[in-house]
């Protein structure tokens, strides 16, 4: 049982920095998951949580205990590769109890042919066999112990390597992208199943994804990295809606959030595509920005006034239940894309002249440095819960 | 019956060329066992046939087993050989671990080195090599035949390239699981780069078995001698112009490679390209 603080970690390679002041908190049976796009830097901090990886600056501790320079075997802390990592030439059983082999056998009880016939190191040798049945018999693997991995499918494998993880009881589970190897119907399995893992075993999770569905259906908190640089720290559902920066609204949701510039006049009222705005922020005159709005954000209305985008539809998707509308506006470069309700929505072809309204609530405002700037009054939710930790 | 398949002139060509040079490379071995069971006077006869009008075998092969020490010959073949062999693994399995999977200053260096090494032919090292043995005290001993052998650029770097293969998950899996740098290479990469060791392991003891130069240098005490110099010193003492049982002598000596080799063949192939694609 542990959670984890990571403090300022930097980390460069040469001349390029990979992570640039990280700090994070994660709390004791938590599921976290780092999300961004690759090459984001969210593996690297992985690896430095697992002592595989030596951060340049700041640092790490697992529990109450700071683990900077401590070897990856004594960190308690057990990690899932996204390519398995299995020893090929070893079976099933033999992957499995590796890590208890280490750890409870001593180096001379270890010995191939002789180890066995030392004192003790029978018992210990029956012990390890029993929790490795058990572990595999609960990811429903116990009939597979005796093959190799050569032998196995990708799901198959992918069990191994979460069973050799699990054995080891470790206070912290870490998977890098564990699910990516996986066709699209096993992932949707693998993710439930792996959700129901964390709740039985009651660990301290870090999960490694730039799958956003992974990581809005099964963490507790999301991490959204880019660059090197944590940008949002919060549960799922907020990070959608309440994104405290415009590239965080970019990466999460699909179809991707449309994003239209806007020139702010006075009144509280900002034009966009044509169309004014009513925006409730400290905004100063003049200055321009961006508004983001969700495509399920739009609704359908008869004409055009303010909150009212106007534009041709360029293309209609249908997706069964939705409806995808892409709509050319003034002054954009990429078509909007609203996304209705079937039901709701009459025919509608490409080249037809269409109105969606928005409610102001629903416009995601964004400074010129992508920075969110809230309405006056309203706090983002994440500072809300800080304040409400405090008191 | 109907003709199924005509063979294109192009792989008449190919076959053509691969069974020639396959002749030109078998044709001395044949004439080496033809020879290793013919009376002398059929030797030098000028028409040529494989099998002799009068076999001659047993008397060739049991004066060549006898007059000279051929079986101790072999065994000190097989004692050097397994030394080497074994202590080049020892070297080369964690040098080439390092090269490939670790990082510390200087290793670009260091493999830049093992490359050096590996263009220079081992006959350029013979006269220093002569000079320190000398000046250490091993020459004429089998540790003098063993030595200058064993740290193998060639295995070094063939093992650094298969160990590239190998995922860096693996290793760090292996971390986690509690293996120290040394067992990572004997647990974990020895047994998954077991068709190069293999491969390496026919290169290695094909070389030191048929090596006569080093050994010429080295030893002059019989008892030492690996079997291609003990043949010329039986050519020298006994046999003189006696071919049959110097050519059975001969035959002896290659058999076993033979055999190795057709039983080790498909690790051999195997290993030599495995490396290249995964």
């Amino acid at each position: 049982m542990a959670g984890i603080t990571i403090e300022k970690i930097e980390k460069t390679f040469g001349a390029t920095t990979v992570l640039r002041d990280v700090s994070l908190d994660i709390a004791d049976g938590e599921f976290l998951t780092l999300l961004g796009p690759s090459g984001c830097g969210k593996s690297t901090l992985l690896r430095i949580l697992a002592g595989l990886e030596v951060q340049t600056g700041g640092s790490v501790a697992i529990g109450d205990r700071v683990v900077d320079g401590v070897r990856p075997k004594l960190r308690d802390v057990a990690m899932v590769f996204q390519s398995y990592a299995l020893y090929p030439h070893m079976t099933v059983q033999e992957n499995m109890s590796v890590p208890l082999r280490m750890r409870r056998l001593s180096n001379w009880q270890r010995l191939p042919l002789i180890g066995r016939f030392l004192p003790g190191s029978k018992a210990v040798a029956a012990e390890i066999e029993n929790e490795v049945m058990r572990t595999a018999k609960a990811l429903g693997i116990g009939h597979l112990l005796g093959r190799k991995p050569g032998q196995l499918s990708g799901g198959q494998r992918q069990r191994v390597a979460v069973g050799r993880a699990m054995v080891r009881q470790a206070a912290v589970f870490l998977m890098d992208e564990p699910l990516s190897n996986l066709d699209a119907k096993l992932r949707v399995q693998m993710r439930a199943e792996i959700k129901e893992l964390h709740k039985r075993l009651g660990v301290t999770f870090v999960y490694v994804t730039h799958d956003q569905s992974e990581a809005m259906t099964m963490s507790d908190r999301v991490a959204v990295m880019l660059d090197g640089e944590l940008l949002q720290v919060a549960p799922p559902q907020e990070i959608y809606a309440d994104p405290d920066d415009r590239r965080v609204a970019e990466f999460i949701g699909s179809p991707k959030i449309n994003i239209l510039d806007a020139k702010m006049h006075e009144n509280g009222l900002a034009s966009m595509a044509g169309t004014a705005f009513a925006v409730r922020a400290p905004i100063a005159r003049g200055s321009s920005l961006s508004i983001g709005i969700r495509p399920e954000a739009f609704h359908l209305v008869d004409s055009h006034g303010v909150n009212i985008l106007t534009g041709a539809v360029r293309l209609v998707e249908h997706m069964g239940s939705d409806l995808f509308v892409h709509l050319d506006v003034p002054g954009g470069d990429h078509p909007v894309v609203a996304r209705l309700l079937a039901e709701r929505a009459p025919q509608i072809s490409s080249g037809q002249t269409l109105h969606l309204g928005v409610k102001p609530e629903r416009l995601l405002l964004f400074a010129a440095d992508g920075k969110r700037i809230r309405p006056h009054g309203q706090l983002g939710a994440t500072v809300v819960r800080m304040k409400e930790r405090l008191q | 019956m109907s003709t199924q398949h005509v063979a294109p002139p192009s792989a008449i060509l190919r076959h053509a060329v691969l069974l020639i040079t396959g002749a030109l490379i078998l044709i001395p071995f044949v004439w080496m066992v033809s020879l290793s069971i013919k009376p002398p006077g059929e030797i030098f006869r000028a028409s040529f046939s494989f099998w002799p009008a009068q076999f001659y075998g047993v008397e060739n092969y049991n004066k060549a087993l006898t007059s000279s020490p051929l079986p101790r010959y072999m065994l000190n073949g097989l004692f050097v050989c397994a030394t080497i062999l074994s202590l080049q693994v020892a070297v080369c399995a964690p040098a080439a671990y390092a090269l490939a999977k670790l990082n510390f200053p200087g290793r670009n260096l260091l493999f830049a080195l093992v490359l050096i090494a590996l263009l220079l032919p081992h006959e350029v090292l013979a006269l220093p090599l002569f000079i320190l043995g000398y000046k250490v005290g091993i020459l004429n001993t089998y540790a003098a035949l063993i030595f200058p052998y064993v740290v193998s650029p060639f295995g070094i770097f063939l093992f650094r390239q298969f160990f590239k293969t190998i995922p860096d998950d693996v290793v760090h899996a292996a971390k986690l699981d509690g293996f120290s740098e040394l067992a990572i290479v004997w647990r974990i990469m020895v047994p998954m780069a077991l068709p190069a060791i293999i491969a390496f392991g026919i290169f290695s003891v094909v070389s030191h078995w048929n090596s006569l130069f080093w050994p010429l240098i080295a030893v002059r005490d019989q008892d030492l001698m690996p079997p291609p110099l003990g043949i010329m010193a039986f050519k020298n003492e006994e046999a003189g112009n006696d071919y049959g049982p110097l050519m059975a002598a001969t035959t002896v000596v290659v058999l076993p490679l033979i055999i190795a080799f057709l039983l080790a063949q498909r690790w051999f192939v195997e290993g030599l390209t495995s490396g290249a694609t995964k």
